[in-house]
């Protein structure tokens, strides 16, 4: 028997489905908006190999953020799945390094993008004589999402379940060869979900990279050269007032590449929660 | 050989796990030890408190940016928290399950869109709103925290989705076997349980709008004067640093770290009341 609905009980009924739909209603709202202002400004020569004052293509930006993305994952990969098989699978319990290392990941992954573009400037731009160029916004950027793969990769480990591992040593195999054949093979579909959130967190980012990589709208000839990404093209354009037209296409090609990636990611976790 | 191996490869996993170390330190002293100089050349209470910006002049007084910084921020928790907390609520114990595989998706999309898109988004829509329906230049305190608190969403919505699902079942029915109606019981028993959990989703959405930039930059009109009313413009923090970092030279330059310091400042308190709110939840 179900208890009879009083005033409030339907007020908070009403509550819940009305903050819901006001969710739904501005995501979609943003994601519409966008798309219909910005598909018809669409055309062949946003997408030519040259910038130019006239024709702010964004073919270079775009080719930019793929190259920093795979030099960024270069180095943020193996560093996170290795600090995440030290904390799981080395580490004894309780141990000191592994508390301090959980609290500076906590840090790092709440510091705003600014700060690490301006730690990024003083850091790789000046001290160690980088320059503005790719491999400094990459490694500002390796900073920056260390947190999020080492999170992912720790979590995909913990649920490999301890039977593997048993299994394993079992059979004669020692630390490494268990961590390396038995226990990441399995929990590799996580770890891919947490690395591709972190090809949304670098394509997306604009802050951090702005003072470090440069606003140069070519394509970089080297990983030293000065090169914008997607988003801070997209931001370059949206300032000079100019191009809002462009600016509005540039977006739709910037949202459909993260909504893409997002459905890959949770593609890669779902994959992981059917095993 | 294999003995070898395995060391090496502990070393090498060890020495990953203290990489993160290394980038906190590095971080902190790189920003502290330039800021702090350029404090004490100012005057500390003259850069905290004072409430010129005038670079050209030589004065520094980053007080409107940590008022403009307050006030966006509490704009975007009043905007985002009401609304995150009711969503939270609806998918962890409202929402039949054909839905709920329509909003965890939508809900991680709107975490992942950029925050370049979400200021364009602000200054073609809510910018203009704002201008014709409550009046003012459009840029403003408004436009920022409207835009903030749609950008906060997303993380207010997790935490507390997932503080609220770690709450016991038996709270929920004890409130049912009362004579409490689902939603009653929803809201007087569950919602007060995970309250600890709800906190650390409010600390959280409070970092993310306290630090963000990009957006931010392009709603709020960036004049560094303490606003006087909501359809004011208004500088912050990360503003400030952002849209001079360019240009800046010497004195003006450390100026600009030190008001990163006083952003890493407040970012620490409150990375640290949400990891004490988190580890008072899970007791």
């Amino acid at each position: 028997m179900k208890a009879k609905k009083d005033i409030v009980s339907v007020a908070l009924r009403f509550a819940v489905w009305l903050a819901a739909i006001v969710m739904v209603a501005s995501l979609v709202g943003i994601v519409v908006y966008i798309l219909v202002k910005g598909i018809p400004h669409i055309s062949l020569s946003l997408f030519e190999w040259n910038y130019t004052t006239d024709n702010v293509s964004l073919m270079p930006a775009l080719i930019n953020t793929l190259s920093m993305t795979v030099l960024a994952l270069l180095f943020a990969v193996p560093l996170g799945i290795g600090a995440a098989i030290y904390l799981t699978e080395y580490a004894s319990r309780g141990n000191m390094l592994v508390k301090v290392v959980r609290v500076t990941a906590e840090t790092l992954s709440g510091i705003p993008s600014i700060v690490y573009g301006l730690f990024g400037s003083l850091f790789f731009v000046k001290a160690l004589h980088m320059g503005l160029s790719m491999i400094s916004g990459a490694l500002t950027l390796v900073i920056m999402i260390l947190p999020l793969i080492m999170r992912t990769t720790e979590e995909a480990l913990v649920a490999v379940p301890d039977s593997y591992r048993e299994g394993s040593f079992g059979l004669g195999a020692g630390r490494l060869r268990t961590v390396m054949r038995v226990v990441l093979p399995s929990a590799v579909p996580g770890i891919l979900s947490g690395v591709i959130l972190g090809i949304g967190r670098i394509v997306g980012e604009s802050a951090a990279l702005i003072f470090t990589a440069g606003t140069v709208a070519e394509v970089a000839d080297s990983i030293f050269d000065s090169s914008r990404t997607l988003a801070v093209h997209m931001y370059a354009i949206s300032g000079e007032g100019l191009y809002i037209d462009k600016t509005y296409a540039t977006a739709v090609v910037l949202l459909v590449l993260v909504i893409v990636i997002n459905a890959l990611s949770s593609f890669a976790a779902k994959k992981l929660e059917r095993r | 050989m294999s003995r070898f191996r395995e060391k090496t490869m502990h070393i090498v996993f060890l020495a990953c796990a203290c990489f993160s170390i290394a980038a906190v330190v590095l971080i902190c002293v790189f920003l502290f030890s330039n800021g702090f100089s350029a404090m004490l050349k100012i005057g500390v209470t003259d850069f905290i408190f004072g409430t010129e910006w005038r670079p050209s002049n030589n004065i520094f007084g980053i007080f409107p940016m940590i008022i403009g910084s307050l006030y966006v921020t509490a704009g975007a928790l009043l905007v985002g928290v009401p609304v995150g907390l009711l969503c939270a609520v609806f998918m962890a114990r409202f929402c039949p399950k054909p839905i709920y595989k329509l909003l965890r998706p939508a809900v991680n999309l709107m975490a992942g869109i950029p925050s370049v898109v979400y200021g364009f988004f602000g200054l073609v829509v809510i910018v203009p709103f704002v201008r014709d329906n409550i009046g003012g230049r459009g840029m403003s305190v408004l436009a920022a925290s409207l835009l903030l608190g749609l950008m906060i969403l997303p993380t207010v919505i997790n935490v507390s989705e997932s503080a609220l699902r770690a709450v016991p079942n038996s709270y929920y029915e004890g409130g049912l076997a009362l004579g409490a109606t689902h939603e009653r019981s929803v809201f007087f028993t569950v919602l007060p349980a995970a309250k600890n959990g709800i906190f650390a989703a409010v600390v959280l959405g409070l970092g993310r709008a306290i630090g963000e930039t990009m957006a931010v930059m392009m709603v709020a009109g960036n004049q560094p004067l303490i606003p006087d009313s909501v359809t004011d413009g208004v500088r912050t923090l990360t503003t400030n640093i952002v849209m001079e970092m360019g240009y800046s030279t010497d004195l003006h330059r450390e100026a600009l770290i030190a008001t990163a310091v006083v952003l890493f400042v407040f970012i620490m308190i409150i990375n640290v009341s949400f990891s004490l709110l988190k580890r008072s939840d899970s007791k």
